[in-house]
């Protein structure tokens, strides 16, 4: 019988996740696209984007699959199961606006209650997001762990950790939703299910990064690449 | 016999013309329910069609739209206005012709809702929008005929069905419309007749004298043909010395990268400085219309083309057609040549050029199958169920309507007259509230139920987003080119094509080389670069599948002792593999090992098609993947299959079990990327799917990232969904084309001729040069992705990291 579950979920995360340094702290890019920061016992995750389906239906009549939450949140619970983490960062975004936050139905409210027991959870403000959420946690603009900052849009370039632009990279003709970092600056791919992306080389990224600038691509395996 | 009135016989006569057999039969039968025209281009067709509107018009106590003309190219609705407006003219009849196309700029197209002209010409997409408004009833009020020209190209494909479904509703505002075809020369004219009637009314057909036979032969040069590629550049010289002898030639191509790497290649060669242009439907509208007046104006000698010229238009004195490539369908073929010539009563000329050295094969049995009158075809299924789900919402942005109704409606459709009530209800549930196992959208369905049982829109500001979607065409999506610092677009590239490139890299567009620069928004910026030759990249535009009647032509050369209408050089290549293998048999599956730079390959000689082929390559690789034979890659042509691996296979005959391939198939269908793309097209014309956002189109890579997530998502979590149903039954037909690998199963029984051989067989050459291969997905992918990624660690020097 196997007593502990997570057990095998966490030497397969650990076997797929990327480990590196990033401002003197050891990090774990997984292959989910959330970041694992071990030693503080963090996991983040940026632009959830739930309730997307939703919203689209409320303004545009377009009613896409509504199933983007769930398949969003088992991801995430299976990343809390697989690295056990104290505390939670959602870094903005987590809904797609404020609407879809208070529309959740009770199912998945139980289903972020019952993710949050034991946790310290933070929402970080989002551009889609901008105020207090009717669901548990800590409601932040921001918030420094071991000297890094976690916001939603980078802003400052100093030991910071961002999300916002959905990043995506490109090798062997293959695009895929990726973590883009120098020496500085994070910035984290979009966890949610149905978030577009933005390409790396694409100005408005390539903008925000001076340094020797590492891409980390997810999906079955957490894949470091350079950005020439 | 109806006669024809004094003005009219006046005009004819004033022209030194006749009335022909089949425009006296046209009036004899106006006031038939539906009639159908067979009659080659030149022979009068339009005028046929129209004879009986003008007629019935020229009193002038008609009020409002008499007659609907619906054409698929929005080029002929407009060519069509000006020669109609001749006899118009001539006659001094009280006729008011107008066209509405995309083209039509907003306030004409109000003013036509509001005061609609005698003969409106459009497009099967325009006339959906029509029917969608409100004011619709009082539009097509007193309608009395509707005339659908090129009534078998619009057959082929889904704009028919929207056009047929389309119909329906008029018949329903307009309880005397009478619908008439014009057609070209097709294999099944019953069957578009009884998809043009409204079922069950019966539809005459009148056919007119289809002329004399096509002169049409192959292009031998002194020059080989190559082992592989489409461009046929050792042709140029040849077919520059045939412009040469003719007035006019219309070269045409089976895609538009052939086109331009045609184009380009000739002009290099054309030292005489002929004047020639380029027609394709990547160009910009400026440029081609451009080309198109020069063109009736007598000033080009020669036009380089794809099918964007397929289709009626008047061109004036054409006399030689030429097909660059196998034609891979007969009927197209000699549709195309039988369209350029507009010479009645004369033979349409034209010569085939094979691209490379199996197309030689090719173009000889296309040519006896032109011989032998024998056009290939497949007869099409029931109406398509996301084209169905498009009409209701256009319904719903009319107004209310009655389900039961409009059910009774859509059966009076040929296409959908086996239409259950259970389908449609399934089809009126996904538009109204997405059709998801979770009802998750109670709050936000898209149609609602009255109280008085009839459905509409929840919000009626969605009509005008369905309206911006309507349609069923599934163009690639394309990005735009322009010079850099120049406004004036150059063209068009698929965006796959785009995506592909980096800086610096040159392509052809307009028959000019440019090199990329970048991806400013949703246009591609170029600088002029004369001095490179072009890369291209992969193709572009879709490649057609050889016709099941043309494989089996070739299946029955192969068979020959020797083949006296083949060029020796092709000839001699077909002995050199009886003697080294064997040519493969109609009803037998050959198998080909044999190592290779080593690999072991093997080369499965099924016949089924370009997209069946394929199918058959990623089932096989699945396949040897279990056995742990390590297979690496593939490609496939029409007839063959090559499969590159670690291992050889020794025994080749399991691999072919129908339950195997059957079973294989239902897993691969899963998690495929020609599934994705079917799904996208079904829900994108299913309304699942936005194309047009009233701001700005998303662009095509978001669309493809998202509708792939989606497909994933609804696979997983609601398998039996509508649009997944849609999907599977499309790629059967489609992309996937099972339906060929059954038909190739059945046809050789497990007949399998294994042979080992010790190097490349004559009949797998040109497979090593193929363009296409596909890399065996799954271990072997993430294996490159990540040694990719490593390499380049290394080369940046922070492998350590």
């Amino acid at each position: 019988m196997n007593l502990d579950p997570g057990r095998a979920l966490r030497q397969e995360q650990s076997m797929n996740a990327y480990h590196f340094s990033f401002c003197a702290t050891a990090c774990a890019a997984l292959p989910s696209g959330a970041l694992h920061l071990p030693e503080e016992g963090v996991l983040c995750v940026s632009d959830l984007h739930l309730g997307k389906s939703e919203r689209i239906a409320r303004r545009s009549g377009v009613m896409l699959p509504p199933y983007e939450v769930t398949e969003t949140l088992q991801k995430l619970e299976a990343d809390i199961s697989a690295t056990n983490p104290n505390r939670i960062i959602c870094l903005g975004d987590s809904f797609d606006d404020l609407d879809a936050a208070a529309s959740l139905d009770d199912d998945t409210r139980l289903w972020l209650a019952r993710l949050q027991a034991g946790k310290t959870w933070v929402w970080i403000e989002g551009n889609h997001d901008p105020g207090p959420i009717d669901l548990g946690g800590a409601h932040r603009s921001q918030v420094t762990i071991s000297g890094l900052t976690f916001r939603h849009i980078a802003t400052d370039p100093h030991a910071e950790i961002s999300g916002h632009f959905h990043p995506k990279h490109r090798v062997t003709g293959r695009s895929r939703p990726a973590f883009l970092y120098d020496e500085t600056r994070m910035i984290m791919p979009a966890y949610g299910a149905y978030t577009g992306g933005l390409a790396s080389h694409t100005p408005a990224l390539r903008q925000l990064f001076n340094g020797r600038t590492t891409a980390i691509l997810t999906g079955h395996k957490a894949i470091p690449v350079p950005i020439p | 016999m109806t006669t024809l009135p004094p003005q009219f016989e006046d005009w004819f006569s004033q022209r030194g013309w006749e009335i022909h057999p089949h425009q006296q039969a046209m009036l004899d039968q106006a006031a038939a329910p539906a009639l159908m025209l067979i009659a080659p281009t030149g022979g009068g067709k339009t005028l046929a069609g129209f004879l009986p509107s003008l007629m019935e018009l020229a009193d002038g106590h008609h009020v409002g739209l008499h007659t609907l003309y619906v054409s698929p190219l929005k080029a002929l609705a407009a060519d069509i206005k000006r020669n109609l407006r001749t006899p118009v003219a001539e006659m001094d009849l009280p006729i008011r012709i107008e066209d509405r196309t995309g083209d039509t700029s907003y306030t004409q197209k109000r003013r036509q809702r509001a005061d609609p002209p005698h003969i409106l010409l459009t497009t099967p997409e325009s006339l959906a929008l029509l029917t969608s408004y409100e004011d619709a009833p009082r539009i097509f009020k007193g309608l009395q005929r509707i005339i659908v020209d090129e009534i078998h190209a619009l057959a082929e494909s889904k704009r028919g069905d929207q056009l047929m479904l389309a119909l329906s509703r008029l018949q329903t505002l307009a309880p005397n419309l009478r619908r008439v075809g014009l057609s070209a020369t097709v294999e099944n004219p019953d069957a578009i007749a009884a998809e043009l009637a409204r079922h069950p009314d019966p539809c005459a057909i009148i056919n007119a004298d289809p002329g004399p036979d096509p002169d049409i032969a192959m292009l031998v040069t002194q020059e080989k043909p190559p082992w592989t590629g489409g461009g046929a550049k050792y042709a140029i010289p040849a077919v520059l010395e045939e412009v040469k002898k003719h007035k006019t030639t219309l070269i045409f191509h089976n895609t538009r990268a052939q086109a331009e790497i045609f184009f380009h290649n000739l002009w290099l060669a054309n030292t005489d400085d002929l004047p020639i242009g380029i027609h394709h439907g990547s160009l910009a509208r400026e440029q081609r219309e451009r080309v198109e007046a020069a063109m009736v104006a007598g000033n080009l000698r020669a036009i380089v083309c794809t099918g964007s010229l397929d289709l009626g238009i008047d061109w004036g004195d054409v006399d030689l057609v030429v097909q660059v490539g196998a034609p891979k369908n007969v009927k197209r073929l000699v549709q195309r040549i039988g369209r350029a010539n507009h010479r009645y009563n004369a033979p349409s000329k034209a010569l085939l050029v094979p691209a490379n050295r199996f197309e030689v094969v090719e173009c000889v049995a296309a040519l006896e199958a032109v011989k032998a009158h024998d056009l290939d075809g497949d007869p099409k299924g029931p109406g398509p169920r996301d084209v169905l789900c498009q009409h209701i919402l256009i319904t719903a942005c009319a107004g209310p309507f009655d389900a039961h109704q409009l059910f009774q409606e859509i059966r009076t459709v040929g296409a959908y007259r086996t239409l259950s009530r259970a389908a449609f209800d399934d089809c009126l549930d996904f538009c109204a509230t997405g059709g998801y196992a979770l009802r998750a959208y109670d709050k936000w369905k898209r149609l609602l139920q009255t109280a008085d049982g009839k459905w509409q829109l929840r919000d009626p500001r969605a009509a005008q987003r369905i309206r911006m979607n309507i349609g069923t065409i599934q163009d690639t999506d394309t990005l735009k080119v322009r010079m850099k610092g120049n406004f004036k677009p150059l063209g068009e590239v698929e965006e796959a094509f785009a995506a592909t490139l980096t800086p610096g890299d040159t392509f052809l567009i307009g028959g000019q080389v440019v090199r990329y620069e970048t991806l400013k928004e949703m246009t591609v910026e170029v600088s002029r670069r004369a001095d490179k030759t072009p890369k291209i990249a992969t193709f572009m535009g879709t490649k057609f599948a050889n016709s099941t009647q043309l494989s089996q032509r070739i299946l029955r050369m192969f068979d020959q002792t020797d083949w006296p209408e083949l060029p020796s050089h092709t000839a001699e290549w077909l002995g050199l593999q009886r003697k080294f293998s064997k040519l493969p048999e109609a009803n037998r599956i050959l198998v080909e090992s044999f190592p290779h730079e080593g690999r072991h390959h093997i080369c499965v000689y099924g016949f089924a098609g370009r997209n069946a082929m394929q199918t058959l390559g990623m089932l096989l690789t699945q396949r040897m993947e279990e056995l742990k034979l390590h297979p690496m890659g593939f490609v496939a042509t029409d007839y063959a299959t090559l499969i590159w691996g670690l291992d050889p296979v020794h025994d080749p005959a399991p691999l072919f079990q129908p339950d195997n391939i059957r079973a294989d198939f239902e897993t691969w269908l899963s998690g495929n990327a020609v599934m994705k793309k079917t799904f996208r097209g079904a829900a994108t014309i299913a309304g699942l799917i936005e194309r047009n956002l009233p701001q700005a189109r998303k662009t095509g890579r978001q669309a493809t990232f998202s509708s792939d997530i989606l497909y994933d998502t609804l696979s997983k979590y609601d398998p039996d969904h509508l649009m997944l149903r849609i999907t599977r039954e499309e790629a059967m037909r489609g992309l996937v084309d099972f339906g060929r690998i059954e038909e190739m199963l059945a046809r050789t029984a497990g007949r399998i001729d294994h042979l080992i051989l010790d190097r490349v067989t004559p009949l797998s050459l040109p497979m090593f040069l193929e363009q296409g291969r596909i890399a065996v997905a799954g271990a072997g992918q993430e294996r490159l992705l990540e040694e990719e990624a490593a390499r380049l660690m290394q080369e940046a020097g922070v492998a350590a990291l």
